[in-house]
């Protein structure tokens, strides 16, 4: 066992994980040696069409055997039918102990339950939503799942770290020799960042589409020279799970509360100036900071450079009115999103790769001046968990949460002080997702607090004057004063979850529940 | 003087908004043991409100309960669990009777002397919710000390005047201005009735206009979102608090000069716009002279 410098206690060797790296600080791990690199292969003009007529002969085409890993992206969300339909093949030809390496699961796989128990699948490397965590934390799987940030996902392809055997690419649109487009396409999902580094380092790509088009595709993301194998099916999801349609702005009046709060900060900093970039996500109090802000910027005559990361109509809206220049489009969740993408050139599509892998010559997370992200938990060292609920049990992905905040300026994690009666600030968060040391700020209905290593920060919202300011102690007390403590998560030792840290280290583990 | 340009009703019995209702920094919450509770459920309510209200944790909020009605047999054991908290006020519904406030002035002494309270500590708000009670204002708000202010009813004065809500609530454009008109012949607050619809922003900004016209000092909120709206009507600009600095401060100058003629620029100022001008830096949280108060 080894203490890492998240003070976390860990093994050195976690069966069905292998040898632990432990996590030593976020900027300490740098790599060695050479990226992977994936088998050549050759094309000649004797061959000028890769369609397949079902996912079974792309199965059988791609080599696919037990024990391999297979490779997914999440853009189709709780939509995507892909998945469970190629799963369901896998265990139909009998194939098993595969490990799926997703971008994200979501609702819609919960079933892949009955493919976990038949042991169709072995092990899932990727975040694990809802049903699927659930199972997993009462010990539903053999071998722990692992958790990688957006970042880290790609470092870990492109370092060797995991070796797709075959990525399946759920395409909107591809032509039949495997030009993939997002933006187009009855099932478009916009950007299709997170595949980029499956399509490229994967030893097969099946691509599988539901709008065949004639050769060449338009608005190209993925193109021919990567793709092995184009299967059209009926349908690759549903729309109404794909995107959502208007994104509002919540009307909760705490959720606008701890946003105001939270714009208060990003006005008091020395980042809210003439070139601003930014980043939230699209859950209510995220986007409430961005309707603050924006009306800040118009207030304050401020233009802002680039808004970054998943990106929604409330972004697009602020780069038509000019508060932004551009926009970089990892990942596209609503309308107005896919059909910019497809339209504005200033609507940057990036690879996960672009967007946050820490081992490249520079991401763009870098470039970030000020996100805004959310939390389950958060301790007394800043400490962030996203991954496990107040019961321990792991239901969250990681996302681009390290990622963001290990690369922006200013930090800023919301949450409200309490879920219920649950404390959301404790002495010592059940599992950490991000380390204290690369946020800065804790923004919750009862107050700021800000890391005691950002002196600057709390001189300028000392300045600004309406930031109301709080220690974390202060936040910590008033949420026991208001609840009480809560009684310890009982575990058994076996380890169910392993939480990479973005470079591949580990910093925090998940034990499977006891049985109550 | 006291800013009450907001005051949000806080249901009894909702934990959550009780301890978070002061964050949106109305200028005061009513803790509500009355409408917003179920006749089953107002012993568990009277004891979180209790509770909570001895935390004391409010911000510079007023802090206040509105009680059960004194035709009911509630009053008296929400006032003694209540008042010995060491609150701000009570806010009694459906007054009616000017009587009923000497009883209630005598109740709250007593309690207030066993708590060792202050004695006159607890104010006392009166919701005129009927015909009757809108008819006695003035003898209602001069019946105890402790008034601090009189309010008129919504949908229960509605009822009472055998009428139903309009879309610009023309029926209680004649209760209203009693209301003011009483409150201010008493030397008391006048404070409008809450605006129902909770979505509807530009409606309740038209409607605090209009009440801040007739001589309103501010409204009960029903929603934290309403606060910033009713915020931004009563609260003078940059414009009017300067001009009313410069009033101010000249008719100080002109006493402390020993001068009973106010000038500024160059006009004479009666002493009337001197009051106002006073009473806009306070709306404007400011003191004559500009300080914060």
């Amino acid at each position: 066992m080894t203490v890492n410098a998240a003070g976390r206690n860990i093994p050195d060797s976690i069966p069905g994980y292998g040898e632990v790296n432990h996590f030593q600080g976020h900027d300490k791990r740098t790599p060695e040696g050479n990226r992977y690199g994936k088998k050549n292969r050759a094309s000649f003009n004797s061959k000028t069409d890769k369609i397949l007529p079902d996912i079974r002969a792309a199965i059988s085409a791609s080599g696919l055997e037990s024990g391999m890993t297979v490779s997914f992206h999440h853009h189709l969300r709780n939509g995507d039918y892909v998945v469970n339909a190629v799963m369901d093949a896998c265990a139909e030809m009998g194939i098993k102990d595969l490990v799926i390496f997703p971008t994200a699961l979501f609702g819609v796989h919960k079933h892949l339950t009955r493919h976990i128990q038949s042991g169709v699948i072995r092990q899932i490397q990727g975040s694990v939503n809802g049903p699927i965590g659930q199972l997993a934390s009462e010990g539903g799987m053999e071998v722990p799942v692992v958790l990688r940030s957006h970042g880290g996902r790609p470092r870990a392809v492109t370092s060797g770290d995991v070796v797709i055997d075959v990525a399946f690419i759920a395409a909107p649109t591809s032509d039949r020799y495997g030009n993939i487009s997002g933006a187009v396409g009855k099932s478009a999902c916009g950007s299709l960042g997170y595949a980029h580094s499956d399509a490229e380092y994967a030893e097969c790509v099946v691509a599988i589409t539901d709008n065949l088009v004639q050769y060449p595709a338009p608005n190209i993301h993925i193109p021919q020279y990567y793709v092995d194998y184009v299967v059209p099916v009926e349908s690759i999801g549903d729309p109404a799970g794909i995107v959502s349609g208007t994104t509002r702005v919540t009307r909760d009046p705490m959720r606008l509360l701890i946003a105001r709060n939270a714009a208060k900060l990003i006005e008091s900093s020395q980042y809210f100036r003439n070139g601003i970039s930014f980043q939230t996500g699209a859950g209510g109090i995220s986007l409430a900071v961005a309707a603050y802000v924006r009306e800040a910027m118009r207030e304050r005559g401020i233009k802002g450079s680039f808004g970054l990361g998943g990106i929604t109509e409330f972004f697009v809206d602020m780069m038509k009115e000019g508060l932004f220049e551009r926009l970089m489009d990892v990942q596209s969740f609503d309308l107005a999103a896919v059909k910019s993408i497809g339209e504005n050139p200033n609507h940057i599509e990036i690879s996960a790769d672009w967007y946050a892998n820490p081992w490249n010559a520079g991401c763009a997370v870098n470039m970030l001046d000020t996100v805004v992200l959310g939390a389950t938990e958060v301790d007394r060292n800043f400490n962030v968990n996203v991954n496990t609920e107040a019961d321990g049990a792991l239901l969250h992905g990681i996302g681009g949460h390290q990622d963001t905040a290990a690369g922006a300026q200013l930090t800023i994690i919301t949450t409200p002080l309490l879920r219920g009666r649950i404390p959301c600030a404790v002495d010592s968060v059940y599992t950490v997702t991000t380390p204290g040391e690369v946020v800065d700020a804790i923004v919750t209905e009862f107050g700021v607090a800000i890391n005691p290593k950002r002196q600057d920060l709390i001189d300028s919202a000392r300045e600004a004057g309406d930031v109301p300011l709080v220690s974390m102690d202060e936040l910590i007390e008033k949420a026991k004063g208001l609840t009480g403590n809560m009684s310890p998560v009982e575990t058994d030792e076996r380890i169910i979850g392993v939480v990479e840290y973005r470079d591949g280290t580990v910093i925090d583990v998940v034990r499977q529940l006891k049985k109550k | 003087m006291r800013l009450r340009r907001t005051k949000l009703y806080l249901p009894g019995n909702n934990p959550n908004m009780l301890l978070r209702g002061h964050l949106f920094e109305p200028d005061g919450v009513i803790l509500d043991l009355e409408d917003a509770v179920a006749m089953s459920e107002k012993d568990s309510a009277r004891i979180l409100v209790r509770d909570v209200l001895k935390r004391g944790d409010f911000g510079n909020c007023e802090v206040t309960v509105r009680i059960n009605g004194m035709d009911t047999d509630l009053w008296r054991t929400d006032i003694e669990t209540v008042v010995p908290c060491g609150i701000d006020g009570i806010r009694i519904p459906k007054v009616e009777n000017p009587k009923d406030m000497a009883l209630m002035d005598e109740a709250l002494s007593e309690i207030e002397s066993k708590a060792g309270i202050p004695a006159g500590r607890t104010l006392v708000f009166c919701l005129l919710e009927t015909a009757l009670g809108i008819w006695k204002a003035f003898d209602i708000a001069t019946a105890s000390k402790r008034i601090a202010a009189i309010c008129p009813g919504g949908e229960d004065l509605r009822a009472d005047l055998k009428t139903t809500r309009s879309e610009n609530s023309e029926e209680l454009i004649g209760p209203r201005r009693m209301v003011v008109l009483a409150a201010h012949a008493a030397g008391v607050d006048a404070l409008d009735t809450v605006y129902a619809n909770i979505t509807d922003d530009a409606g309740l900004r038209r409607e605090t206009e209009w009440v801040k016209q007739l001589g309103f000092q501010g409204k009960s909120v029903i929603h934290p979102n309403q606060i910033q709206v009713i915020h931004d009507v009563f609260t003078p600009t940059a414009k009017e608090i300067e001009q009313a600095k410069k009033i101010v401060d000249a008719a100080a100058d002109a006493a402390s000069r020993g001068l009973g003629a106010v000038q500024v620029d160059g006009k004479m100022v009666d002493k009337p716009v001197v009051r106002r001008a006073e009473y806009t830096l306070h709306r404007a949280g400011l003191k004559s002279g500009g300080e914060k108060q």
